[in-house]
């Protein structure tokens, strides 16, 4: 709540003062962009309002698209993104006059899990794709017991819902059968007590539920940095131009490979890149 | 000095005691302070009525823009929900089913058993019994509902997808049990007042064991079937109505035992002196007399249904769908009030604005509906009473 109040307040400021912000590193930084990456800017933000008290930072959450426009308008310093910028908006900052640099801050991987009896090892996109579309409705079809397929996912609301819409549903929508539940702890929960469900958490909810290997990789948090497993994706903090050494920009960016950084990315949900050398 | 003291004071209280009547000053600060305490009370009493006119002014304003941007057509009469999706789609009549449903199902659970048990603490059980039992069931309503919540979740949810057709039947039993006995008691007597007038002792005899009988066997018949069910998904419609009728229980209860109450010694000694046996007194006599006052009990216990959130939340499954048949509750569903809650967490002004306003919409529905509810059960309350006093 704190935090939004400010994101507004951030926002609004952000417009008047951008120019003088993005000049002069003056103790300002402020944020906008994607909500799955929101969790994060606002944790890193706190963070390192507590160690540089006199440094200012907002966070508003307004999608990618919009964090990607504030940033070619000059009205950001950061653009949260959970996709890298289109060519589109590569060229439109150019136009601007701004050079959007790519910051990968953290991965984001979702685990399929399901119940520990069930024999499934395996499953391709596709295959993920039919069960949560109603295309495929019992286990027999797959392999597995004749058992009708307990369909879970998180709430619309979720960025974790959000990241598995784009990395697995294909812009296709959900059955409606499909049943919503508010937390991975929750969606563990369901897993770990129903033999024939399927769902989909974070990479740290796997203890209990038995996670499914998605086009024959196993999501551990190796794959996920390494890419080689299919439903995850980066996550995005663009600058304009690269980060001056010795600027709170700079520092606040390189949060994300530090120590504290990486456990903070843990702690929110999200997998963190490699240590720094 | 002390004594002398004494003395004045009562003396001055005896000038002043005989005498009510007041000084004009005196008249007039008593009228004053009259004024004020009025005016305070007035103004406390219309803080509260004022505060149902706030609320309803609030989530009309944010639900109307939802109505001017996407028309009433899809909300009413969708069943598909993809409020975050790239082409959104408002369809709201699933979760007017699920709350419908989940309400259903929570009466039928409280209600028979509520009412029975009512009755057995008010004419049955004696003094001492229900002085504990009572407190024991308003206990009940003491349980936070996210205890419920998680209660249905992690242990009624992996018990019906376990044994569902077990539960099924002892669900079955508890809920048809009191309304076959009550049944069979009505309908005995029916039977009986057509015999004549020497045979209606044996035929109501006969009939009543006829009549046990044979719903006995009709119960365990549907209980066969019942018992071989086999559930998929242990968070369903079934689980929440179950955990909401538990969860009214104390009120229907609570309220309808004190109605019972209400009735008094003379209906029942009346009963009992023309010759009626306990059961006829309760069923013909005492119940008829307590109903608008059971009636009253059954709608706030529903109406406690209707608004829980916390547990359909955790336990119902969420799923936009209305299953076919309509009746079957062992499927998941979603309601109104989890829809609500679940999705206002992101909907902010950001984020698409129809996104946000649809929640008022649904909020602007469940007040609407609980509003007229109210209405209603305030209507048929007053009807039974003008008909009991004239």
């Amino acid at each position: 709540m704190k935090v939004s109040r400010k994101a507004l307040v951030g926002a609004a400021a952000g417009g008047l003062f951008a120019a003088a912000a993005l000049a002069g590193d003056a103790g300002k930084i402020v944020i906008d962009g994607s909500t799955t990456v929101g969790p994060i800017a606002k944790a890193f933000a706190e963070h390192y309002m507590s160690r540089n008290p006199s440094v200012v930072i907002t966070v508003s959450e307004s999608g990618s698209g919009n964090g990607a426009k504030s940033l070619i308008n000059a009205a950001c310093d950061v653009a949260t993104m959970s996709r890298p910028m289109k060519d589109s908006e590569k060229s439109s900052a150019q136009g601007a006059g701004v050079l959007p640099i790519e910051n990968v801050v953290a991965m984001d991987g979702i685990a399929l899990v399901v119940h520990p009896s069930n024999p499934a090892g395996s499953l391709t996109i596709e295959q993920i794709r039919g069960i949560y579309t109603g295309v495929t409705r019992n286990w027999k079809e797959l392999g597995g017991p004749d058992l009708p397929i307990v369909v879970i996912s998180r709430d619309t609301n979720s960025g974790t819902y959000e990241s598995f819409e784009t990395l697995v549903m294909a812009k296709q929508k959900m059955f409606e059968k499909v049943e919503y539940v508010g937390s991975n702890g929750a969606i563990r929960q369901r897993v770990m007590s129903t033999p024939a469900a399927i769902g989909y958490v974070g990479l740290a909810f796997m203890d209990g539920v038995k996670p499914v290997k998605v086009d024959g990789v196993e999501a551990t948090p190796e794959t996920v940095v390494s890419g080689e497993y299919p439903v995850a994706r980066p996550l995005y903090m663009y600058t304009n131009g690269r980060t001056r050494k010795g600027t709170h920009l700079h520092e606040f960016i390189g949060l994300a490979s530090s120590p504290e950084g990486r456990r903070i990315i843990e702690d929110v949900g999200f997998v963190p890149l490699k240590q720094a050398d | 000095m002390a004594g002398n003291r004494d003395n004045l004071e009562t003396g001055k209280d005896r000038r002043r005691s005989p005498s009510l009547l007041l000084t004009s000053a005196a008249r007039r600060r008593q009228k004053l302070l009259e004024l004020v305490g009025k005016g305070l009370l007035l103004s406390v009493t219309s803080v509260s009525v004022l505060a149902v006119f706030f609320i309803f002014y609030f989530i009309a304003r944010d639900a109307l823009p939802f109505f001017r941007l996407e028309g009433f057509r899809e909300f009413f009469t969708s069943t598909r929900w993809y409020p975050s999706s790239h082409e959104p789609e408002f369809g709201a009549l699933a979760m007017f089913y699920g709350s419908g449903i989940v309400t259903l199902g929570a009466a039928l659970v409280a209600v028979p058993l509520g009412v029975a048990a009512a009755v057995c603490l008010s004419d049955v059980l004696p003094f001492g019994a229900r002085q504990v039992v009572k407190p024991v069931i308003e206990m009940l309503a003491a349980i936070p509902s996210v205890a419920y919540g998680f209660f249905a979740l992690v242990v009624l949810a992996p018990l019906m997808q376990e044994s569902g057709g077990a539960v099924m039947r002892v669900l079955l039993w508890v809920a048809g049990g009191p309304v076959a006995v009550l049944a069979v008691l009505v309908a005995s007597d029916v039977v009986a007042g057509a015999a004549g007038e020497e045979l209606r002792k044996p035929v109501r005899l006969i009939a009543g064991v006829l009549l046990c009988a044979g719903a006995f066997l009709l119960l365990s018949r549907i209980g066969a079937q019942v018992g071989a069910m086999k559930i998929a998904s242990g968070t369903n419609a079934l689980n929440v109505s179950v955990i909401l009728g538990i969860m009214a229980l104390p009120t229907v209860v609570s309220v309808s035992e004190d109605a019972l109450q209400a009735v008094g010694r003379e209906i029942r000694e009346g009963s009992y002196a023309l010759g009626a046996t306990r059961a006829e007194t309760v069923v013909k006599a005492v119940l008829p007399a307590a109903s608008g006052g059971i009636l009253a009990a059954v709608i706030l216990g529903i109406m406690r249904a209707v608004g829980e959130t916390m547990v359909v939340w955790m336990a119902s499954g969420n799923a936009s769908q209305i299953p076919s048949p309509w009746w079957r509750m062992t499927e998941p569903v979603r309601t109104l009030t989890a829809t609500i809650a679940g999705d206002m967490g992101e909907a902010d002004h950001v984020t698409g604005s129809s996104r946000y306003h649809v929640l008022f919409a649904m909020a602007l529905c469940l007040l609407v509906i609980s509003f007229a509810s109210n209405l209603c059960s305030e209507m048929m309350l007053r009807r039974a009473r003008r008909k009991r006093g004239g």
